[in-house]
């Protein structure tokens, strides 16, 4: 846990779920590809280019490290930080490490569920739910969920927000 | 849907706009061919000689205004509006027939604008409006006889009357005192205004090809005095000339004005010297108020009142025209009777005393205020170094006016910060430019984000934002402390947070 939790006498408990594995791996190969798109147009006009060779192989390189490094560290920060969990009261999602943010939706407020599954996504076997609620600026998104439980918590929240009176404002 | 014809009988309902939109057609483009002719025939005179230019002008300005008026009769002819029992109408549109319906039971709001030559032929715009998210929520129907249009407005809006909690009276709840118009030039409208005049100065002289002309016949006019002067003048001449705009401005909005609670539970304000505008909020939809003060207007003491309500108009007009301000700057007694009043509370729960944020969040907004200031300095710096000692002057002058503003600054947002209960609402307060005190309804909340960054969790302070549908969609408490913020979260919506608080649970490392 963070430091700093431990001197407040009321603290927001990490929701109980974790994501699936597979999304340590996705965020990898996001990591990677947005690397990708500095460094491979450098080292080819690093390699085409004989004088300014240095000049350009030298970003590559730093830019490569770095993104690499990210992209191996990043994702296990990331996996134990973002966690969800959804009663039958509320939905409920912690996510980030520099910036962490808890967001909490009430059932009752619940306006609409989506899932969505990105090309990425689908070679994982990952998907998303958004839950939006009236607010414009109250969205919860959980990524990097196994798509069959997506699925299903979709199904879930929808059923449950259908039987839940009033009009979500 | 092609065929067939809908039979637009008027037993069934079904009513046309007033035939006169296509004289206002006619006259607005008039208006905007006139203005755009002046620049073009003095354009084309250079090839065509005046009288060649005068007669090409008007020949295209007569095709144009013929075209346009001609588009609007179309328009006019192919749209019917009804008001049924349970939903109105809106059918239009030439090849792509455009037919919208709303739910009458949606709709949350009826808005009457009328412009000066609207207002002359006795017409109105109507918007009716289901307050959600999106591009359909708006039926526009421009324009209509002003009868109609306030027809439609009582029709619409007429509900079973709710029994509402308190003791508090029908009608009138302010009108317009002339006096308050000495608010108007403090604001931030006036330094705008006055950059915008000297633009326009520039651009027509560019127009009439005379720019050169007008910067030497100022430069004339200071021939003997120092730069400085030169500046202090110029500067000064703006500055007027923003202050008479922000007056006529402040008029043209804000004359006729009238805040009142209609018998239906709906709240009216109704303004405008030219441009008549009559905004309708249904009141339970309202779902609070946010007491802004500007800088300017909260040194002289003032307020103004903004309504927190879903459901107001949502596209990008009215959104620019403060469409859900229902005060304009007054003296913060009077903003605070009127917030009471508008809430049906005996007292404001926006004056209500608040608990103040930790000092570390006035650290926090000291750094930052202090580093935005000495970038620009330490700029200024590393360039005068490397370049021109005169530099490192203007460095030294931008540090001896920037720095204790943004200390000024700072400690201000500090103590501005703060937040509490109040009875059925819940306050926040930020803001040092334009502080902001809002007052939102605690069954309003519909989510609780909250954020907290590393440098906040060293701090112990975390950033707690409730979201609602109505308003700013989210109203925040900016670095409350950790444990005092979510306590206060959890019991300003009993239940929503507590499920997941860890209460007197002290983790070891």
């Amino acid at each position: 846990m963070p430091e700093g939790e431990g001197t407040a006498e009321i603290w927001l408990r990490p929701p109980r779920n974790t994501l699936n594995e597979r999304v340590v791996s996705w965020w990898r190969v996001q990591w990677l590809l947005m690397t990708a798109v500095p460094v491979v147009p450098l080292a080819v006009l690093g390699a085409l280019i004989e004088p300014a060779r240095f000049w350009l192989l030298l970003p590559a390189v730093v830019l490569a490290a770095a993104g690499g490094g990210a992209a191996v560290l990043l994702p296990l920060w990331w996996f134990r930080t973002h966690r969800w969990e959804v009663t039958e009261d509320a939905v409920y999602v912690r996510t980030g490490f520099f910036w962490q943010e808890w967001r909490i939706a009430p059932m009752s407020r619940i306006q609409t569920v989506d899932t969505v599954r990105g090309p990425l996504e689908q070679l994982f076997r990952l998907a998303t739910v958004t839950v939006t609620t009236a607010s414009s600026k109250g969205a919860v998104r959980i990524e990097g969920l196994d798509h069959e439980i997506a699925a299903e918590l979709a199904e879930r929240l929808t059923r449950i927000t259908r039987a839940t009176p009033g009009d979500a404002t | 849907m092609s065929t067939p014809q809908t039979p637009y009988a008027p037993e069934d309902g079904w009513r046309r706009l007033d035939p006169r939109t296509v004289l206002v057609t006619a006259l607005v483009v008039a208006g905007v061919v006139a203005g755009a002719a002046v620049p073009a025939t003095l354009g084309l005179a250079r090839w065509l000689g005046l009288p060649g230019a005068v007669l090409w002008a008007l020949a295209a300005a007569v095709g144009i205004i013929g075209v346009a008026a001609g588009a609007d009769r179309v328009r006019w002819h192919r749209t019917r509006y009804r008001i049924g029992a349970e939903r109105v109408d809106l059918h239009t549109g030439l090849l792509l027939v455009k037919r919208r319906s709303l739910a009458r039971e949606r709709i949350r709001t009826v808005d009457l604008t009328a412009n000066l030559l609207l207002r002359l032929l006795g017409l109105v715009t109507v918007r009716i409006g289901t307050g959600e998210h999106g591009g359909d929520s708006t039926l526009e129907l421009d324009p209509v006889t002003r009868a109609e249009g306030e027809r439609l407005r009582l029709l619409l809006l007429e509900r079973a009357t709710t029994p509402q909690p308190g003791e508090h009276r029908d009608g009138e709840l302010a009108t317009l005192d002339p006096r308050w118009i000495r608010y108007a030039p403090v604001s931030f409208v006036a330094p705008m205004l006055g950059g915008a005049a000297v633009g326009a100065v520039m651009q027509i002289s560019e127009w009439v090809g005379a720019q050169g002309e007008v910067i030497a016949w100022v430069g004339d006019r200071f021939q003997e005095t120092p730069l400085l002067w030169v500046i202090v003048t110029l500067v000064a001449a703006a500055l007027a000339a923003g202050v008479v705009g922000a007056l006529g401005l402040w008029i043209e909005m804000w004359w006729n004005y009238r805040l009142e609670r209609e018998p239906g539970g709906t709240i009216r304000v109704r303004r405008g010297l030219f441009t008549s505008r009559s905004i309708s909020v249904e009141e339970a939809r309202l779902r609070g108020v946010d007491l802004v003060e500007p800088l300017g207007v909260r040194l002289v003491g003032a307020a103004r009142l903004d309504a927190i309500t879903t459901g107001l108009a949502q596209d990008n007009e009215s959104k620019n025209a403060d469409h859900n301000t229902v005060l304009p700057a007054v003296p913060r007694p009077l903003a605070d009777s009127v917030a009471a009043a508008i809430l049906r509370e005996e007292a404001t729960p926006t004056g209500a005393p608040l608990t103040r944020h930790p000092r570390a969040a006035r650290g926090r907004r000291l750094r930052w205020s202090l580093a935005a200031a000495l970038a620009p300095v330490l700029l200024l710096t590393l360039l005068g170094a490397l370049l021109t000692p005169v530099l490192l002057w203007i460095a030294l002058g931008c540090a001896v006016v920037f720095l204790p503003l943004a200390v000024a600054l700072a400690l201000d947002a500090y103590r501005n910060l703060g937040h509490a209960l109040s009875g059925r609402y819940l306050v926040t307060r930020s803001g040092t430019l334009r502080r902001s005190t809002a007052a939102l309804e605690r069954a309003g909340v519909i989510g609780w984000t909250v954020k907290q960054s590393y440098f906040q969790r060293r701090a112990g302070l975390l950033t707690l934002t409730a979201t609602t549908a109505a308003g700013g969609g989210a109203y925040s408490a900016y670095d409350t402390d950790a444990a005092e913020g979510l306590t206060f979260a959890a019991e300003a919506v009993p239940g929503l947070l507590e499920p997941f608080l860890e209460r007197d649970v002290r983790p070891g490392p």
